[in-house]
């Protein structure tokens, strides 16, 4: 820790339970007990049930899981290539240049994402790129929604990384391509799947764009959720979000265990 | 010849501001030049331009007879270790040896022996299979030297390869890199250093460098003993440099006539007389200074004596006294005429 006096641990500890719990961990315990409640009129919810869990994890719902980790892994992917595709030839760029495209890459987390979700459903409703109605145009919105973030991480990390590397592969006859693929691509590799999952969580809890854009048989989890919650049925939608967390969660540590293996420093 | 190194002035200048002017320099196959100079000398720019990483505005690179000013680096075949090594981190020792050979596309069965006499003639064969963070400084030195020796080149790059390393391994280094040359009598080394021990010890001849000029270029012992201008004399090795006037049969500095070569120097000139610390005795001889010990530091072996000799501070290296004089003691110097030089190029008081 940075704070060495009894004092001011005791004070950071006291900041950290009354300001963290209740607005980061409370609202999550919320989700999971109603998850499990048929009815919450008191201080705790009651009826305790696994109901909503089994509706949860079957038919409308379990197609709808499918539908999500399919979305967000075709856009990570899609994203975390034209990403770092982006970010290596910004880097290559000289200065006037990398800022525009830099600054490119940065529109869509600047835009909201409605505007976006709405600017692509005008975009694609028409010939020659008609991807209304199709499972294509959800996974399009989420890839141009995440790529900023994975332009972003893998720009940081290319400029970290020494280029006393990239010299030395060449002075040893090494190719540019040979230098990207052999040296710089797994030097970059701890950013690229920190920037895969970073897009996968984000694309995962994306909402507001695919509301505008889903067809009937591309329904997103968190539509789902959204739709449960409109029509109240509350606890069964809590038990969707915490199948949605879940599966979120258990994705981004199966990246982490890779990255472990991946970073060499 | 495929070998040797030759700059024809090659200036090189970033935004207008020039850190290489007009560099000519030859190194010869075979033979280890150093680049010696302080931080900003466009030492390391010079071995930059060679390697490819910079394109000189002016001027055109050689290797061998071959122009390779506008060749990319990956098409100049050179070996280059630099200070901080950038060994491969995500490659063992020996994948790291193997990459100039495998980019080369160099055939597998060959590369296997390559790698394995690389790692041979630098000592690290036992530690083929771990990975660089696995080794020590000197041993990650060792390894980039392997890695550029694995490609065969004929001219080796080295840029202050011994900075990073704390001053007993660099000795050790130092004799093994002497013993590298040795073993490779035709590879052109180009060594920049900004330590003259280190370009004392193990250059053919050494290129000084100072303000993105080349100062002087010589043997070490012809710079060591012959100095042409203040910088070299005051960087190669220790140098007391007396500002004197030239007079018949010698110089006069503040009053005091001393005897040395003038080589034809005209009388009345201001000249810069350089001698070696090491050279200037104490007590009575030809060329007597006479001041007061301002400063006396014991090194072991030797006393270094710093003398206020009208107002200029004399420095002198003698065998151990018993005695030592103490500060504020009246001494008399002495030093042999022909262990003084003459400078009259470049001098800096008038």
């Amino acid at each position: 820790m940075l704070v060495h006096s009894r004092k001011a641990k005791w004070a950071v500890w006291t900041v950290f339970f009354l300001f963290f719990l209740p607005l980061f961990a409370l609202p999550l315990l919320v989700v999971l007990g109603a998850s499990f409640a048929t009815n919450w009129s008191s201080v705790l919810p009651s009826g305790f049930t696994t109901g909503h869990y089994s509706a949860a994890t079957r038919g409308e719902a379990l197609q709808a899981l499918t539908t999500s980790l399919v979305t967000a892994l075709a856009a990570s992917l899609l994203a975390l290539v034209t990403g770092t595709w982006a970010a290596l030839a910004a880097a290559a760029l000289k200065k006037p240049y990398r800022t525009v495209l830099d600054a490119l890459f940065m529109l869509p987390v600047a835009v909201p994402s409605v505007v976006v979700g709405l600017a692509i459903l005008v975009a694609f409703s028409q010939p020659p790129f008609l991807l209304n109605g199709t499972r294509w145009i959800v996974i399009v919105a989420h890839t141009v929604l995440v790529t900023a973030f994975a332009h972003q991480s893998v720009s940081a990390a290319i400029v970290r990384l020494d280029p006393a590397y990239e010299q030395a592969a060449a002075s040893l006859g090494a190719r540019p391509s040979y230098v990207l693929w052999r040296v710089r691509i797994p030097l970059l590799l701890p950013s690229l799947t920190a920037a895969a999952g970073l897009c996968f969580a984000l694309s995962m809890g994306e909402l507001s764009a695919t509301m505008m854009l889903y067809p009937p048989d591309w329904t997103p989890l968190p539509v789902l959720i959204y739709a449960a919650t409109d029509r109240g049925a509350l606890f069964a939608g809590s038990a969707i979000a915490v199948v949605l967390m879940a599966a979120t969660l258990l994705v981004l540590l199966a990246v982490s265990r890779l990255r472990t293996k991946a970073s060499y420093r | 010849m495929s070998g040797g190194i030759r700059f024809d002035s090659v200036t090189v200048a970033y935004d207008g501001n020039v850190v290489l002017d007009a560099l000519d320099l030859t190194v010869a196959p075979g033979e280890v030049l150093a680049l010696l100079g302080p931080s900003g000398s466009g030492k390391t720019t010079a071995l930059r331009a060679v390697a490819g990483f910079v394109r000189p505005v002016a001027g055109r690179v050689f290797l061998g007879d071959r122009d390779v000013t506008d060749l990319p680096p990956y098409r100049r075949g050179i070996g280059m270790v630099v200070q901080q090594y950038a060994l491969f981190p995500h490659m063992r020792v020996e994948e790291n040896v193997a990459f100039g050979l495998k980019a080369r596309k160099v055939a597998k069965s060959g590369i296997r022996g390559r790698v394995a006499e690389a790692l041979e003639m630098t000592g690290m064969a036992a530690y083929a299979p771990r990975y660089p963070r696995e080794l020590s400084g000197g041993q990650q030195q060792r390894v980039a030297i392997a890695r550029a020796l694995a490609i065969q080149p004929d001219v080796l790059l080295l840029d202050e390869p011994l900075s990073a390393l704390d001053a007993q391994l660099r000795s050790g280094m130092l004799a093994e890199l002497a013993r590298l040359h040795r073993e490779l009598p035709d590879v052109s080394i180009l060594y920049v250093t900004h330590d003259q021990v280190e370009a004392l010890t193990l250059a053919d001849r050494i290129a000084v460098m100072d303000k993105a000029r080349l100062r002087a270029c010589g043997t070490p012992r012809e710079l060591y003993r012959t100095p042409v201008n203040e910088f070299t004399a005051s960087f190669v090795g220790n140098a007391n440099l007396l500002p004197v006037t030239v007079s018949s049969g010698g110089v006069s500095f503040g009053g005091v006539e001393l005897k040395t070569e003038t080589a034809g120097a005209a009388v009345g000139a201001r000249a810069t007389l350089c001698v070696r610390p090491h050279l200037v005795g104490l007590g009575e001889g030809p060329n007597r200074l006479s001041g007061t010990v301002g400063e006396i530091q014991w090194r072991g072996a030797t006393h270094r004596l710093y003398v206020d000799v009208d107002g200029h501070r004399v420095m002198a290296d003698v065998p151990e006294l018993r005695n030592p004089p103490a500060h504020g003691d009246a001494v008399t110097l002495h030093f042999a005429p022909e262990d003084a030089v003459l400078l009259t190029a470049g001098v800096t008081h008038d």
